[in-house]
């Protein structure tokens, strides 16, 4: 954007080729000296009131910088080193900090990521919200107390009065991330920032959430900037799109003109590397290598090393704007007058070469399925609720009550669930890491409750888990080779000899596709992809037959986790690995399970193959989760948008489950039988089965065609 | 939380029941009874019959655990640590070896202790938890960097130093109060005003350091971000925000040492001949009087644990998340 645009009519927030640096590493009370990277080099983009500009893109590209530094909130290390922000008229960055204060909270208003740690947690309600009214519109007392009321009305929380004198403690993640907004809209914000609101929310409080903003924006008429990674989430909420890639804006388009034809090669990719996108059990469209080093950002365009259409001009010359369509405007020499022989073909969709090898692979995972590998019954995982003096049992919360699961070998079995609802107990409690309370895990055929340590031993190589985080899961202090020889080790596997054991961990490291060389490195070096092959390689490294993978992709970015997607499809492929899959991710579950068994309070609701659970889903919270997953291609094919169902409420406490169905209190079909007993389990087909009396065997014939309309 | 506290009492029994038992034995392995009696009755008139005497008048002729000889309950009550050591749990302390007794000594001693250890322990949190504030809001600014090297410097120093350089400096080349001793009634400030000064200032370093480090960390939560981006100046964030929650790991380390500022301070007592708790108990271990240090390591065990149902209760006055569950 050039600097001498006009300013055009309505336009909220102007911000113009801002640059933001870090300092180094040992930034402190030397920061002066420190040579400065730039996070953030020469963004530039507007929002106007009653808009929302989504600003999209990885980890680690500078967008929630950008966001900061609108506020001046950048943390110590950071700096602004260069731009102009115009907000309502005014250079924020020229403002004295006195001024400045007004403005946040007042002018411009922003919500955070983790509302769980967002909310000071020795402060009411009532207080975090009274104080903004203080602040900024001079409210105290009665008055203040009122217009808090007020705001949590607003923002959907029941029983407003009592919560006031809550802490978000006492909330749940959805309410807290209300509060937080309750708290954003004290000041009367003209403009809204909103930083990944959604992305540590379940699927069914996120669609509660993005319906509450966008409908306080419009009642508002407020402008949004809305940060995230999450196309689905763009979808639903943009009214225009910014592409950051590496510092840089892109690509800028409005909405229907990005999903229908995403010109960025950066932005096509992220389209192809989404797994609901690709043909199931296929390989996903991976971008190859890293994002570049803040420390050496290449002369050119940033994303050339990674771009297929990359050419001689993009190596050496930054690529200047170009309009490509009305209020669309790319960053891309394919698009200037010197790139018009290289098209890059229409995006979004795989090319020839992966439509292929998606096909073989699909035909390789319909082999016939071998003889069952694990067999779970009735497992029960209690905790126990102990009180009083003598600190006596109480009661229990039944985290796992009576889960039963199969799984062969070659296959994989998604369970899915939002959070608090035990699916990684279940996970757990199969490797024997937490004692069950009853049931029976049967691996080989083997029982495994009830064994000692000793005997557990030879099991446990049959059985490994790959965690959500693998920046909190690998050791720091200890080497790639000694991660991954410890388990071999310890399980027997090889000798001390050094030789073997090289050997191993370098043949392991080749299967999950790193160097050897990775050897003797240390995970913080590096990335989070490649630090989740090191977990995977871990797991590996012991050959087991079952690998319980607990949201293994879901600390990753799109592309990345299309990697490890990948990765593990071809691992299965291979080596007839069986998995047990636990996620909140239906995309991840349509592209790589073969079954999926949906958990709901600690019971498995529904189970049934892919096709059957996913395109014809039968118990009422299956169809609520799905239709809550905002989907990017909904928005490229409109029509096919399935009626959103609002799931009322948050999952109820596993210590006091509802009487009867655990989901009537947020079920819309709900009757009288639902209320008072627990459905028996009906089979729709040899495959599907559904715990849900609209199924039981009596109401079959006068229910079962009953649509969620 | 009335069930809590019960909870918490019933498990503090068996505590100080094995600390009395380590304490008697420990003290016992080192002496032996014949050991203190020639001790309490000079090198002169040491005859094994005087020894004996000694001991039959003061009950240490018994065995120490179990009296084979006594009949019934009387194997384990006739003994030296049961007619000793357990009467304390009845609070009866007995008498020092030298015939005083020792719960009316403790009494009258512990005004002096107190009367030095509360204000240095008053004066010294605030003037800590402030001089950190002071730091971290200049954080990452020559001032922080030079208070930090200045807390460093004042910890590297001993204790001992500070003691006899302000007695040195203080008192004898200025001349400004007496370098020992005690008065009673309002005379006594002239006494108390230097070990309260060296008190305070040579605690500035370890704590000033580790408070900030708690604030520093406080300070780059999420919650405080949000209440940046609220407007609220630096000042309010700190002190409504970061404080209170920082509150909660500092109360950890503080109020347990409440209940034993009774015991006085060992060091600056003997150096500063200050009659309080401190020095009755150096001088006891020095003269071997057995009855003295039972007794006082009774009530240190008993004055810790109190302090640490303290900190518990402490816990639900500043953290919500613990009054509520």
């Amino acid at each position: 954007m050039s600097a001498e645009e006009p300013v055009s009519e309505g336009v909220l927030l102007d911000v113009r080729a801002l640059r933001i640096a870090f300092a180094g590493a040992f930034a402190s009370t030397s920061a002066n000296t420190q040579p400065l990277l730039l996070a953030v080099d020469g963004v530039g983009f507007q929002v106007a009131a009653g808009e929302t500009l989504a600003l999209l893109g990885e980890s680690g590209c500078g967008k929630s910088a950008s966001a900061l530094g609108l506020l001046r909130l950048l943390p110590a290390a950071g700096r602004m080193v260069g731009g102009e922000v115009r907000f309502e008229g005014r250079d924020l960055l020229q403002l004295p900090e006195a001024e400045m204060r007004t403005v946040r909270g007042g002018g411009m208003a922003m919500i955070f990521q983790e509302p769980a740690t967002s909310l000071n947690p020795v402060l009411t309600v009532g207080h975090q919200v009274g104080e903004v009214l203080e602040r900024h519109l001079g409210l105290t007392g009665r008055a203040a107390n009122e217009r808090s009321l007020e705001l949590l009305t607003a923002v959907g929380i029941a029983d407003p009065a009592r919560r006031l004198g809550e802490y978000p403690f006492q909330l749940s993640g959805g309410m807290k991330q209300r509060v937080m907004i309750a708290v954003a809209l004290a000041g009367n914000p003209r403009l809204l920032i909103a930083d990944e609101p959604t992305t540590a929310l379940d699927v069914t409080i996120q669609a509660q959430i993005l319906e509450l903003l966008r409908s306080l924006q419009a009642e508002r008429a407020m402008g949004m900037l809305l940060i995230t990674h999450d196309l689905g989430v763009v979808a639903q909420m943009a009214t225009r799109v910014g592409v950051m890639y590496a510092g840089e804006i892109v690509e800028e388009a409005p909405r229907d003109d990005f999903f229908s034809s995403p010109r960025h090669p950066y932005t096509q990719k992220l389209f192809a590397a989404l797994p609901d996108l690709a043909q199931r059990g296929g390989r996903l469209e991976t971008i190859p290598g890293q994002v570049p080093a803040l420390a050496e950002m290449p002369t050119g365009c940033r994303f050339a090393a990674r771009c297929a259409h990359a050419w001689q001009l993009c190596r050496q010359q930054s690529p200047e704007w170009r309009e490509v369509a009305v209020g669309h405007r790319v960053r891309c020499h394919l698009y200037s007058e010197a790139g018009g022989g290289h098209s890059p073909g229409d995006g979004g969709v795989p090319t020839g070469a992966a439509e292929l090898s998606a096909t073989i692979a699909t035909t390789a995972r319909q082999r016939a399925p071998e003889p069952t590998l694990l067999v779970v019954d009735d497992l029960r995982v209690h905790f126990p609720i102990r009180r009083g003096i003598l600190q006596r049992t109480v009661g229990y919360v039944r985290a796992v009550d009576g889960v039963s699961l199969a799984l062969a070998r070659g296959r994989t079995l998604a369970l899915v669930g939002e959070s608090g609802c035990g699916k990684t107990t279940v996970g757990k409690a199969i490797l024997q890491l937490i004692m069950a309370s009853g049931g029976s895990v049967r691996l080989l055929g083997q029982e495994l409750g009830g064994q000692s340590r000793s005997a557990l031993r030879p099991l446990r190589r049959r059985m490994q888990m790959i965690f959500q985080d693998p920046f909190a899961s690998l050791n720091p202090r200890l080497s790639v080779g000694e991660i991954i020889g410890e388990g071999m080790h310890a399980l027997g596997m090889v000798g001390k000899a050094e030789q073997g054991r090289a050997a191993a961990i370098t043949a392991v490291l080749q299967q999950v596709g790193l160097d050897a060389a990775a050897t003797d490195r240390y995970p913080h070096e590096f990335s989070g992809g490649q630090r989740q092959r090191i977990a995977i390689a871990r797991a590996l490294a012991v050959q087991p037959d079952l690998v319980i993978c607990d949201e293994p992709t879901s600390a990753l970015d799109v592309s990345v986790q299309a990697q490890i997607l990948n990765l593990l499809g071809t691992l299965q492929d291979d080596l007839g690995l069986a998995y047990l899959f636990i996620t909140h991710n239906f995309a991840v579950v349509d592209h790589l399970a073969h079954e999926v068994a949906v958990m709901y309070l600690g019971r498995i609701v529904e189970r049934g193959t892919v096709d059957e659970v996913l395109r014809s889903p039968s118990h009422p919270y299956t169809r609520a989760l799905l239709s809550a997953v905002p989907s990017p291609r909904l928005a490229m094919h409109p029509r096919s948008q399935p009626e959103y169902i609002r799931l009322p409420g948050e999952i109820p406490s596993p210590a006091n489950p509802p009487a009867g169905c655990h989901f009537n209190p947020r079920c819309r079909q709900a009757t009288a039988v639902c209320r008072e007993r627990y459905p028996e389990t009906s089979t729709l087909t040899t495959t599907h089965t559904v715990n849900c009396h609209l199924y039981a065997p009596d109401q079959v014939n006068s229910q079962v065609g009953v649509s969620v309309e | 939380m009335l069930a809590y506290l019960v909870r918490r009492l019933l498990y503090a029994l068996p505590i100080l029941i094995g600390v009395n038992l380590i304490t008697f034995a420990l003290f016992f392995i080192v002496n032996t009874p014949d050991d203190m009696a020639r001790m309490q009755l000079g090198v002169k008139r040491v005859t094994p019959e005087a020894i004996a005497r000694w001991k039959g008048e003061r009950g240490y002729d018994k065995p120490l655990f179990i009296n084979e000889s006594a009949a019934g309950i009387g194997v384990v009550t006739d003994t030296i640590f049961f007619t000793k050591s357990a009467r304390m749990f009845a609070g009866d302390f007995g008498r020092a070896e030298d015939g005083r007794d020792i719960a009316r000594e403790i009494v009258t001693r512990m005004g002096p202790s107190l009367a030095i250890a509360l204000p240095t322990f008053v004066l010294g949190l605030l003037v800590t938890v402030s001089f950190a504030l002071l730091l971290t809001f200049f954080r990452a600014s020559y001032l922080d960097f030079w208070g930090v090297v200045l807390c460093v410097a004042l910890m590297s120093i001993s204790g001992l130093f500070y003691i006899i350089g302000g007695q040195y400096l203080v008192s004898k080349i200025w001349r400004l109060v007496p370098i020992s001793g005690y008065g009673g009634g309002l005379d006594a400030w002239r006494f108390l005003i230097l070990p309260l000064a060296i008190g305070v200032i040579s605690g500035i370093g370890s704590s000033t350091r580790w408070y900030r480090t708690i604030f520093i960390e406080e300070i780059s939560r999420d919650y405080v971000r949000t209440a940046r981006a609220k407007g609220l100046s630096e000042v309010t964030v700190l002190f409504r925000h970061v404080l209170r929650n920082a509150m909660i790991p500092i109360l950890t380390g503080v109020v347990v040492v409440i209940p034993l500022l009774f015991m006085g301070s060992l060091l600056t007592e003997s150096f500063f001949g200050i009659p309080g708790l401190g020095s009755y108990t150096i001088d006891a271990i020095n003269a071997q009087d057995f009855a003295v240090v039972r007794a006082m390591v009774f009530i240190g065990s008993v004055l810790y644990i109190v302090g640490l149902i303290l900190t518990d209760l402490s816990y639900t006055f500043v953290d919500p998340r613990i009054r509520f569950n």
